[in-house]
């Protein structure tokens, strides 16, 4: 059956922009006198500014993977980028909203987030450009030691946790990515939080790229100590351009003995985005790590949340959600490592593919050798709205023990003409009738969000859904 | 008297092939007419060419609702028009609670404008509208929250279909053999349901390959579908007659009919 859904770019509701209005910003392009620029700026120890020139030496070594992008990636201009932004009043991050320059402040508001602050969260970070320009948490957690910091100020003000796990769970030469970012991040968070502390509400990031070929480079370090429990939420969008920005995050997470971290992401970037994100967690003894992922925005987006499962009992999770519209390429999925016995994983994958997008789900299931007794199950649907559309599976399976249980399930599937006609029969008008199916498809993951991040997600589907039904 | 729904020598075919050849019945305001036939004589057809299923063509004829062109109405059009077809495999569709389908339906159908100037019902008055209607049908609380028909029996999902009639309160509903795959229990529960909703003002089409249902159900008229056309019609003796003859020989009379003819 044909059902045709028109994508209206039109209809992203976060395209608009600001006046430029900066303090700092970098040529250009990248070489090394921009990378020293950058740390010196920020004042850096020697071993960061030496982390980062070792970063930018793989960045320029490592040919560009082949794989992903359908050839896009060779499409990236990097000569063309703004690597480093610093807007006009970013010397630190405010701790009152009245402190944060008017249009920054204007357009955060635009996006909703103090308002978010005020009703469900634990704490905000809101990074502007290459600077983390608001950031607060609410003086309970701070009390019992809860850190949550711009990661800037997290090396200023902790170098010595920063250094201990700074680049350990994803070293420079881990992939090109990776690379770039650590000879140029900037921004990101950082947060620890000490043995048995509970953190209630969740803690959030937003991600706002303003200026036009700007590259955002944010770092993120998360460490639960042992039995502690965060929920760390990022959220992110841009104008829309008709040159390309390039983000390119890179976020490392420890998960002590019982420790659990949760770590949700709604990406909404504007369609002329490369998101090309390197996340990777360690879970120890008996803990759990849960990477929750949406991907709506983008132009092209290579994201593969990993979980390492380093001691027995550990726990990781990645519920997958991918929508990819005209133009749009989604290569999501999850990796997880079992390397310690009775070790337990779980890959939910949902993608939906429309106007010609492509959303692929691409995975790994690597078991060690000593990793007995592991399970692992993996479910990846495919939800395909028309005839111009189409989606991929790679799940990649390595496994090294015998003694273990591994299930994969993959489907592939339309919006049926049954399910159409019967909810149009309940007197639902088409186009609500397919968002329904479509929502009904994601249910299983965004059932695990918080509830207004379960209606933002319902929302920001029925936007990329609007339009006329065919 | 005045026609709730009138169909004039209607003509529809599915893959090309024609199954309705011409078929006609007048159906009066508050009426229930039992429509039966065997295997194959386009019960079905009917049921879905009248709630407008994408597959199957009209080839001519007309059908008004209401005095409204029922034919040039799509599916969720005809719904609003206040036609209502219960499915006799009705659709799973994961991920969509009961609850928030039928809050959904009854907005889109009765399209109700609450006090802040948003359409639709209050959730609360939904709640207590469906609390009600589900203990009408014996159904377990839990039901609201479960997915759309998925995993459902088939009594289940025939007792889904009476709840969703009884909140829409259609005029026209079409039963397509809800009796089927019903043990007694659920019989007698579904059709107290239908009961419930009989009344003045709504009409009903109960389509059935068996007799039983009527025991239930009492129509006002039986008529025998057969190829694709009403061959005959009658009061409700003519399905007590068809019990007890079966179709062949009301079959073999109109074939003789036509013959001689």
């Amino acid at each position: 059956m044909a059902q045709t859904f028109d994508v209206n770019l039109d209809d992203y509701k976060y395209g608009f922009s600001v006046p430029e209005d900066y303090a700092f910003k970098a040529e250009k392009g990248l070489n090394e006198k921009i990378v020293r620029q950058i740390s010196e700026m920020k004042n850096e120890p020697g071993w960061m500014t030496d982390f980062r020139l070792r970063g930018y030496k793989h960045f320029l070594e490592r040919p560009m993977p082949q794989w992903g992008g359908r050839g896009m990636l060779n499409e990236i201009d990097f000569d063309d980028i703004y690597y480093y932004i610093k807007p006009t009043g970013a010397d630190k991050a405010f701790e009152s909203w009245d402190d944060v320059p008017e249009d920054i402040k204007n357009t955060f508001d635009r996006l909703g987030i103090p308002e978010a602050e005020q009703k469900f969260l634990a704490g905000v970070g809101a990074q502007y450009e290459s600077e983390v320009i608001y950031h607060s948490i609410i003086e309970d957690l701070e009390k019992k030691g809860v850190l949550f910091l711009d990661m800037d100020a997290g090396l200023r003000e902790h170098p010595e946790i920063v250094k201990e796990y700074f680049g350990t769970i994803i070293p420079p030469e881990d992939n090109k990515f990776a690379a770039l970012n650590t000879a140029v991040w900037s921004g990101g968070s950082f947060i620890y939080v000490p043995p048995g502390i509970e953190v209630g509400l969740p803690l959030q990031a937003y991600f706002r790229i303003n200026a036009q070929n700007m590259g955002q480079f944010e770092r993120t370090l998360i460490i639960v100590d042992e039995g502690a429990y965060v929920h760390y939420v990022e959220g992110c969008t841009a104008p829309t351009y008709s040159t390309d920005s390039l983000h390119s995050a890179v976020v490392e997470i420890i998960v002590k003995e019982n420790g659990r971290c949760r770590y949700s992401t709604i990406q909404n970037w504007s369609h002329n985005v490369y998101n090309l994100v390197t996340k990777r967690a360690q879970a120890y003894k008996n803990a759990t790590m849960e990477w929750v992922d949406g991907n709506l925005g983008s132009k092209l987006t290579m994201k593969y949340p990993a979980v390492w499962l380093m001691d027995e009992g550990a726990h990781g999770e990645v519920l997958s959600i991918a929508f990819a519209g005209k133009g749009q390429i989604q290569d999501a999925g999850g990796k997880i490592v079992h390397a310690a016995p009775n070790t337990s994983s779980v890959i939910t994958s949902k993608s939906i593919s429309k106007s010609g997008g492509r959303g692929s789900y691409r995975g790994l299931i690597k078991v060690a050798p000593n990793a007995h007794h592991s399970k692992s199950n993996v479910v990846c649907d495919a939800l395909i709205l028309d005839e111009e559309s189409a989606s991929d599976t790679f799940p990649y399976i390595e496994i090294e023990n015998n003694n273990v249980s591994i299930g994969h399930e993959a489907s592939v599937s339309k919006v049926s003409e049954e399910q159409l006609f019967y909810l149009m029969s309940r007197g639902i008008p088409e186009d609500q009738a397919a968002n329904m199916i479509v929502s009904g498809f994601i249910e299983p993951i965004v059932k695990e969000l918080p509830m207004e991040y379960a209606l933002e997600m319902n929302r920001l589907i029925e936007m990329e859904m609007e339009g006329s039904v065919g | 008297m005045t026609s709730s729904l009138s169909i004039k020598n209607l003509r529809v075919s599915v893959e090309d092939k024609l199954i309705l050849k011409g078929l006609n019945l007048e159906i009066g305001l508050g009426e229930v007419h039992a429509i039966m036939g065997p295997n194959g004589s386009g019960k079905s057809t009917m049921a879905y060419s009248l709630a407008g299923h994408p597959k199957y063509e009209v080839e001519g004829g007309e059908v008004w609702l209401d005095g409204e062109n029922l034919l040039e109405m799509t599916p969720d059009e005809r719904a609003r028009a206040g036609l209502f077809l219960a499915f006799q495999y009705p659709t799973a569709i994961p991920g969509i609670s009961m609850a928030n389908f039928l809050r959904t339906s009854v907005n889109a159908v009765k399209g109700q404008t609450n006090g802040n100037g948003k359409k639709g019902i209050p959730i609360t008055e939904f709640r207590k509208l469906l609390n009600e209607k589900m203990s009408l049908l014996k159904m377990d609380k839990s039901f609201a929250r479960r997915y759309l028909n998925e995993g459902f029996s088939g009594g289940e999902k025939k007792r889904a279909e009476i709840l969703q009639m009884a909140l829409l309160e259609p005029k026209f509903a079409i039963l397509d053999e809800t009796d089927s795959g019903l043990d007694i229990d659920a019989l007698r529960v579904v059709s107290e349901g239908v009961n419930a909703l009989t009344g003045p003002d709504r009409s009903f089409i109960v389509i059935t390959h068996y007799q039983r249902i009527l025991n239930y159900i009492k129509p006002d008229f039986v008529h025998i579908m057969y190829d694709g056309q009403i061959i005959e019609s009658g009061g409700p003796e003519l399905a007590e007659k068809l019990e007890a003859e079966g179709y062949d020989q009301l079959i073999k009379e109109h074939e003789a009919a036509q013959t001689a003819a």
